[in-house]
């Protein structure tokens, strides 16, 4: 079973414990600035939205890569950058519509996320529930559930 | 390692940014944030100083958890001699600028003597320079923040930056940080305007080195993390009312002054309380509360994310200023209180309009409310007029007078020049200095020391003046952290008052925040210390630190002019009983704990530590 990650920016408190548990997996370093999980903090809304690669079939990035630099892990089904191969073209980054695949000047590489070889981090840091690991197949089901939940008779009684 | 070793020190007179290598012996003492910066402020500046002249310094320090996944590991402080009281300042918060610091490769900056003219301190990690800043002086510092983050085309910066009353000589202005957290008490953000200092912008992309024993640090913070969850207070009671959790409970317990500390209890309390907060208004149905928000690396995230009613009358003809349109920091319990109950107002949304003011031109809303407090008193007593108000009709429950002497304090214009000055210098100039509810000049926060015996004791002897952060009895003596104690007792007192403190001092030095101590013991904190840092960070060695700490800022303030006689609390807690409600009777009996808790402390009757005090703690 492939697993997706899955983001609930109304859970999301913008702590930052998903940035520095990516940094820290990636880096060996509390590095919040290299994490390749960002959340956005829209002050005067109120909101706070984890953001990452979803980890598209047909990738863009995939596909437009020069140098077959990016490849998928068939467990995990995740796209992942191969530092040897990836010449820091930046195609990738053009190419990708989510913005979740950057350039990093410190390695002159890509990077994006790989979903940690199929136990991400992010998702094990987040005290709040607002970054789970699921099946992928399942990822709409607790809105599902929430719409199901309206039919319920107590749903109904006022 | 935790720390980064490395300290900035920066020459206002100057004009240079010098680093140096952190003093690794005092850290293995000192820990870091508010011990190490007191060791270095102690070491290198004059006790009696001026704290308004260039001779006196301003820290900005992290601690060794600071920017790690230890929970709340996010913190920073600011050191320095504070104008309101005289005595030592140290000012904690929270946001994200304290990572930024860290990932920048600092643990702490110096900031020495005075620019000739204004400027703000750039960090881009090992890039430092102070730049003009004429064009910030003069503006909030919400306007300012955003200037900056214009300037530099860079929406990652964080910044920490003063207002306009601090420029303009309020004794109580504070230094927010990421528009709505601030080192809010003593007039730190005073002294930084008075060194011409406007901000202080940082981006730090350097990354903090793994931890000394990264196996049991990690263990030891999922350790932490899983006891907060659990916990009821840190667990549920933060994350969904934040700190307004405490409004009904405290005013329940017969704890929560109003009106100036005339009175205790206050009836209105619940229209201002957190449950009010999440209650729909008429006028769009929405509550108060947007959300809750999280320091960084905080997993409780108490933070109050909030929006002032459209319709109020406070901003319903200032559609232009999006700045109170949309959802900002929201009301904590002490400002709630201060500018509430204390002022007898219980508009939720006049309190959330000023909270607002109080974050946009940064200064500390416990002092301002307690001063206008204070204000309205000697106004009914007919002491302060109209004519010294400028026509304000300044009389308790007045929530438009309350706005509009807000509003005068931040420009700093007529009456609210008085009022920057805080309550001490305010009821001395008009006539009655005994209304001034205040230790060492600083305001009281929202527990009445008749009503909450121990909290009475930790304000006549805290190093800041009436503060609760620095020993907060009222988790034993009201919610039974970690244990109970009766609240109308005195005895056992001094022994627990103690504790508190010298635990807080070394919380306060850690990097992480004062709220995990509702869940977190020594026990939980000390093996994130120790396996995060180099030595040993054993539970005895912290609480040894602790109290060293603690010491030291006593001896700072004991040269700075202070006695025993400071350690005392307004005549009013000493001898007007309450009137009513649970604690109904009560003074304070401070009398009864005071010489106990010198003794315990190991000083003499005078409140000065012995020799033996002295050596034993190493100082």
């Amino acid at each position: 079973m492939q697993k997706s990650l899955h983001l609930d920016p109304a859970k999301c408190t913008g702590c930052l414990q998903c940035e520095m548990a990516c940094s820290y997996e990636k880096l060996g370093e509390f590095n919040p600035s290299r994490s390749l999980i960002k959340v956005f903090t829209f002050h005067e809304e109120g909101r706070f939205s984890p953001y990452t690669c979803t980890q598209c079939d047909e990738a863009w990035c995939m596909r437009t890569c020069p140098v077959d630099a990016i490849t998928m892990d068939l467990t995990t089904g995740a796209m992942v950058v191969s530092e040897n191969k990836c010449v820091g073209c930046k195609v990738c980054t053009i190419a990708c519509p989510f913005g979740t695949i950057n350039y990093v000047q410190e390695t002159g590489k890509v990077a994006k996320c790989d979903l940690c070889g199929g136990d991400p981090e992010c998702a094990k840091a987040c005290p709040t529930e607002a970054i789970v690991f699921i099946d992928s197949n399942a990822t709409g089901y607790d809105r599902m559930k929430a719409f199901a939940e309206k039919s319920l008779p107590s749903a109904n009684a006022s | 390692m935790s720390w980064t070793r490395k300290v900035l020190r920066v020459n206002l007179t100057e004009g240079t940014c010098t680093p140096e290598p952190l003093n690794m012996e005092w850290a293995h003492d000192y820990l870091g944030q508010r011990g190490l910066a007191t060791k270095y402020l102690v070491e290198e500046t004059d006790p009696k100083v001026d704290p308004l002249s260039p001779g006196n310094k301003m820290i900005m320090a992290t601690g060794p958890l600071t920017g790690t996944m230890a929970s709340t590991g996010g913190r920073y402080s600011v050191i320095t001699k504070g104008p309101l009281t005289g005595a030592i300042a140290c000012s904690n918060s929270g946001g994200f600028i304290g990572n930024e610091f860290k990932n920048a490769g600092w643990d702490m900056i110096i900031f020495e003597g005075k620019s000739p003219k204004p400027v703000y301190l750039y960090i881009e990690n090992d890039l430092t320079e102070l730049r003009p800043a004429d064009h910030l002086w003069g503006k909030s510092a919400w306007e300012a923040d955003e200037m900056l983050h214009k300037d530099h085309q860079d929406p990652n910066l964080k910044i920490a930056v003063v207002g306009r009353p601090a420029e303009a000589g309020c004794l109580f202005a504070a230094i927010v940080n990421d528009l709505h957290r601030a080192a809010g008490r003593s007039g730190v953000g005073t002294v930084m305007a008075s060194k011409n200092l406007k901000a202080v912008a940082v981006r730090g992309t350097l990354g903090i080195a793994a931890p000394e024993n990264p196996d049991a640090f990690f263990e030891a913070v999922a350790d932490g993390k899983e006891v907060l969850a659990e916990n009821a207070v840190t667990g549920e009671g933060l994350p969904t009312y934040g700190t307004q959790v405490l409004m009904n409970v405290i005013n329940s317990v017969g704890g929560l002054p109003a009106h100036n500390m005339r009175d205790v209890g206050f009836d209105k309390a619940e229209n201002i309380s957190g449950e009010a907060m999440h209650e729909p208004r008429a006028s769009d149905g929405k509550p108060n509360l947007t959300t809750n928000g999280a320091c960084f690396g905080c997993t409780i995230a108490c933070g109050r994310i909030s929006t002032i009613d459209k319709t109020h009358f406070s901003i319903k003809d200032q559609a232009d200023k999006p700045q109170y349109q949309g959802a900002s920091g929201g009301l904590e319990y002490e400002a709630a209180w201060s500018l509430g109950a204390d002022t007898g107002v219980d508009d939720l949304d006049a309190l959330t309009y000023v909270n607002f003011l109080c974050n946009e031109d940064a200064i500390d809303p416990i002092t301002l409310g307690c001063t206008i407090a204070a204000a309205m008193e000697l106004f009914e007593d007919g002491k302060i007029t109209l004519e010294d108000t400028g026509g304000i009709d300044l009389r308790f429950g007045n929530a438009k007078a309350l706005v509009e002497v807000i509003e005068l304090t931040i420009s700093g214009e007529g009456f609210g020049a008085d009022i920057g000055q805080g309550s001490k210098r305010l009821c001395e100039k008009y006539g009655d200095p005994d209304l001034s509810m205040s230790v060492k000049g600083l305001e009281f926060p929202a527990y009445d020391p008749r009503g909450i015996q121990g909290i009475g004791l930790n304000y006549a002897t805290s190093n800041r003046g009436a503060c609760h952060v620095r020993g907060y009895t009222i988790a034993s003596e009201v919610l039974g952290i970690p244990v109970k104690t009766d609240q109308n007792d005195a005895e056992g007192k001094p022994e627990l008052v103690k504790a508190f403190q010298d635990a807080t001092a070394l919380v306060d030095s850690a990097g992480i925040c004062l709220f995990t101590t509702f869940a977190w013991g020594m026990d939980n904190i000390a093996p994130q210390i120790d396996a995060a840092c180099e030595g040993d960070w054993s539970v005895d060695k912290c609480l040894e630190a602790g109290e060293r700490i603690w010491n030291m800022e006593r001896m700072y303030n004991n040269a700075a002019g202070f006695t025993s006689d400071d350690d005392t609390l307004p005549k009013r807690l000493l001898k007007e009983a309450v009137k009513s409600g649970p604690t109904k009777g009560n003074v304070s009996r401070l009398g009864e704990m005071l010489p106990k808790y010198y003794e315990i402390r190991g000083w003499s009757d005078k409140g000065i530590p012995s020799s033996e005090t002295i050596s034993r703690l190493g100082l």
